[in-house]
């Protein structure tokens, strides 16, 4: 089975409150979406485009109005098997300090594995074997708020990578960030897909971090507006732009030359690319 | 003159414990009067610290911090009068809001200023428009508003004291690009409308680079540099090289020097980038 | 300031006292109490006292500690010791003056309670400043597992004074932060009437029941994405082993315990 998560015409509205009688508006409008085994996959979107929203209906913390979501062959509406889901679809937020359950860091890693029983033996290499996965080890007894932010995004990472999941989906994980935390936990999460083949699924609205994945889902207003190759989907720099989120600059500034007549590749992304270009449109 | 002045302002923590760290090292800085200030430096570079001497929120361990040429802390008694005059707005304001509607909680500073309702009512009112909130929000809980809205709420609250220095840690912290841009546009109007002094504290030099007259970078508890956004802009390379991300478009034309195509300008901004590019390409053209 | 208040005194260390089963160190503290409790004359303390020097001892962690501990509670000492000075009124007069009438008794009553209260501080200290609160949850959660059968919701006790203690030091930076924020609005918190501090105290409450509400909310459903489903099935990586080690100092406080009955009885 190729397919990781399927997304078939996913609708959700919160229920109205008491007395109210207008339904709430829609927060997902139809969404389809099928992400594959391995596949590193950015949700870009503004705040209240419904990206988080969509995450929660992965691992079952919300479920659809209408419309259905399965993980692995596994309907996240059915309640029998909601534990082996979340094994298997594992969940990073954003606040680090407000995902983290235990006052020693080698604890707060075992926390998903006590709760499924795992046996003592088993559970201690998987935890010391986590805790290496995500370089702080030698961290193991220590406190979480002796941490920085960035390391402790590492220990809720590998919280969930200890339930040996075939998803992670991450919510925003960098927003509360220094760039220097930024930079570990991107680099966590991009060695979690290419050495362990996880399949990664990373709710953000920083372009640089969307830039970084394999594919790009922009949403806006509850849908699906653009899905691609970052390269294809940044291409498209008005429509990014016009629904408030940035492309990259050299993206941008090649966009820019091309508006004003010169020639520019349309698929710029990084900077040596964008360098070569300039050089070029100077040589000529 | 020098509005606000620091004397080998060195500040340091639990200090005789074996915990004993300073976090800022004999630090001297001249901020003009009605400049605006980019303030950067990595986590533990110690410019937080350094801003919460700006108010008087941190005494200096030695040294001084000069508020209009004037110790602030000469008399000890009066420095709640600092904190009046140095706004200081921290990060993630919007877990400071507390009052049951908007207005009330705009209104508290300048209520413990002992201001008359009237004068609050004036100050309240301009410093909603200033950024960006309707009036009609004023009389809603600020807990009923959007996340952006709710961080201009507390950034208003700072700003309804009309300090002579406007001091924000990070006001664009956890926001999507759109809200980041607003609040950015928020507080430029501001300081075009007051010609107040301003200090923005921030991780990103994409996000100030297009209006900071001048940059402060903090690294390892020391001033790094103080100088014109250009001049700063000029040592990109130290910069990368202590940790702090450079725009991408300043790396572009890094490169492009680096491989003989010299503009001699520094380029922070992509609007400045294209003009620059395109002009350089017409006189080609031209000869 | 806040940051220097220390949660539950531990004194990290490696000493025998610490590297006991703190299951063993809980059951040990009772026995010990009780041992405390075994006679009302002075001589009966001498065990307790014998037995208090010499785990401090063993535990390498300065006296001077164990005073400390004592201090807060010295206005209480000396009501006790007074009461009793004043109101025994068996056994041979020492002193009277009108109608206060110190005897004998009075006398000794006083020194003994005073003793008692005093190592049974420094008893309860020992545990406290040898066993993380973590660990002390933790071992109080093992021994009080039997009242799981009787539907006493001892997992839950121990999961949420387990969250408490993680979020201690978060709450605690949290409240400095609103402190700051709110004095640079001009919030008078140190100075100022008690009408205006009690105002101003709403001006930090309120933020942090907020914000503390909020990381609740955000803490449960991470749990449940861990696949939290509360303590049925659950196995735990913190291994809780004993050693014929913690065997011999039960062995010895029993020892102990006997010696203070038999003294009692004499």
């Amino acid at each position: 089975m190729d397919e990781m998560i399927q997304i078939r015409d996913l609708h959700f509205s919160y229920s109205a409150g008491e007395g109210e009688t207008e339904p709430a508006e829609e927060v997902l409008k139809g969404i389809d979406l099928t992400i594959k085994r391995g596949e590193f996959v950015a949700v870009l979107g503004h705040n209240g485009s419904g990206k988080s929203t969509l995450a929660k209906h992965i691992n079952a913390i919300l479920l659809p109005t209408s419309g259905k979501v399965t993980v692995e062959g596994i309907d996240t509406a059915d309640e029998e098997r909601i534990y082996e889901l979340r094994q298997k679809a594992g969940m990073v937020f954003q606040n680090p300090d407000n995902q983290i359950v235990s006052s020693i860091v080698e604890e707060d890693v075992a926390f998903a594995l006590e709760n499924l029983g795992v046996p003592y033996e088993e559970m201690r290499q998987r935890v010391d074997e986590s805790l290496k996965a995500v370089n702080m080890y030698e961290y193991r007894q220590h406190s979480p708020s002796q941490l920085s932010g960035g390391q402790k995004q590492r220990i809720a990472i590998a919280g969930v990578i200890a339930m040996q999941p075939d998803c992670i989906i991450l919510d925003e994980p960098t927003a509360m960030l220094d760039p220097q935390g930024r930079r570990e936990v991107m680099a966590t999460i991009k060695q979690m897909n290419e050495e362990k083949g996880i399949t990664i699924v990373l709710i953000t609205h920083y372009m640089d971090e969307a830039a970084q994945s394999g594919r790009i889902v922009v949403m806006d207003k509850g849908r699906v507006v653009l899905d691609g190759a970052p390269r294809e989907v940044f291409s498209h720099v008005e429509q990014v732009k016009s629904i408030g989120l940035d492309v990259p600059q050299a993206t941008e500034l090649a966009w820019e030359l091309r508006r004003a007549g010169y020639e520019m590749p349309e698929d710029i992304l990084t900077e040596q690319e964008c360098t070569e270009a300039i050089m070029e449109l100077f040589r000529s | 003159m020098a509005i606000l002045e620091t004397q080998g302002l060195t500040y340091t923590y639990s200090q005789g414990t074996p915990f004993e760290k300073t976090a800022v090292d004999h630090v001297d800085l001249k901020i003009e009067e009605g400049e605006m200030v980019g303030v950067m430096g990595h986590t533990g570079s110690g410019k937080s610290t350094l801003i919460q001497h700006f108010n008087g929120l941190l005494r200096p361990t030695s040294g001084k911090v000069l508020l209009d040429g004037r110790d602030i802390w000469e008399d000890k008694a009066k420095i709640r009068e600092v904190r009046f005059q140095v706004g200081l707005v921290f990060q993630y304001p919007e877990y400071q809001i507390f009052e049951e509607t908007v207005y009330k909680d705009i209104a508290f500073g300048p209520k413990n200023m002992g201001l008359d309702d009237a004068e609050i009512k004036r100050r309240v009112l301009a410093t909603a428009h200033d950024i960006g909130l309707k009036e009609e929000l004023l009389d809603r809980s600020p807990f009923e508003l959007s996340g952006g809205q709710k961080r201009r709420v507390a950034i208003a609250g700072v700003m309804a004291m009309e300090p002579k220095v406007l001091i924000l840690d990070e006001p664009t912290a956890g926001l999507d690009p759109a809200g980041r841009d607003k609040i950015l546009s928020h507080i430029k109007a501001y300081h075009e409308r007051t010609k107040n002094t301003t200090l923005i504290v921030s991780h990103s030099m994409e996000d100030i680079a297009g209006f900071a007259d001048k940059i402060l970078v903090m690294n390892k508890a020391k001033l790094f540099c103080y100088d014109d956004t250009e001049k700063v802009f000029g040592r990109a390379e130290e910069i990368s090289a202590i940790g702090l991300d450079v725009p991408q478009v300043t790396k572009v034309f890094l490169e492009l020097k680096k491989r003989g195509l010299d503009f001699g300008k520094e380029v922070y901004t992509v609007g400045y980038a294209r003009d620059l590019l395109i002009k350089q390409l017409k006189e080609r053209e031209g000869q | 300031m806040l940051k220097d208040i220390t949660i539950g005194q531990y004194f990290p260390g490696s000493s025998l006292i610490h590297r006991l089963d703190p299951r063993f160190k809980i059951v040990m503290t009772v026995i010990y109490i009780l041992m405390l409790f075994t006679g009302s004359r002075l001589s009966c303390l001498i065990v307790g006292a014998v037995y208090t020097v010499m785990a401090v001892l063993l535990s390498k962690i300065p006296m001077k500690m164990f005073m400390k501990s004592v201090k807060p509670l010295m206005p209480f000492l000396l009501i006790t010791a007074l009461i009793n000075l004043f109101l025994v009124g068996t056994g041979a007069t020492v002193y009277k003056w009108r109608f206060i009438n110190i005897t004998e008794d009075g006398i000794n009553i006083s020194i003994f309670m005073v003793i008692r209260i005093v190592l049974l501080i420094m008893g309860s200290s020992l545990l406290t400043y040898t066993t993380s609160p973590i660990t002390l949850t933790d071992a109080i959660e093992r021994l009080l597992t039997p009242l799981k059968k009787l539907k006493f919701p001892v997992h839950e006790l121990a999961m949420m004074m387990s969250i408490a203690l993680r979020f201690i030091p978060t709450l605690i930076e949290e409240t400095e932060k609103i402190m700051s924020a709110q004095k640079a609005r001009g919030a008078e918190i140190d100075t100022g009437s008690f009408m205006t501090r009690a105002k101003n105290m709403a001006a930090i409450l309120v933020p942090l029941f907020i914000s503390s509400f909020r990381r609740a909310d955000e803490l449960a459903t991470a749990m449940e994405c861990r696949c939290y489903h509360g303590g049925e099935g659950r196995t735990r990586l913190r291994q809780l082993r004993s050693s014929p080690r913690d065997y011999t100092a039960l062995a010895v406080t029993i020892v102990f315990y006997a010696a203070a009955i038999v003294i009692a009885h004499i």
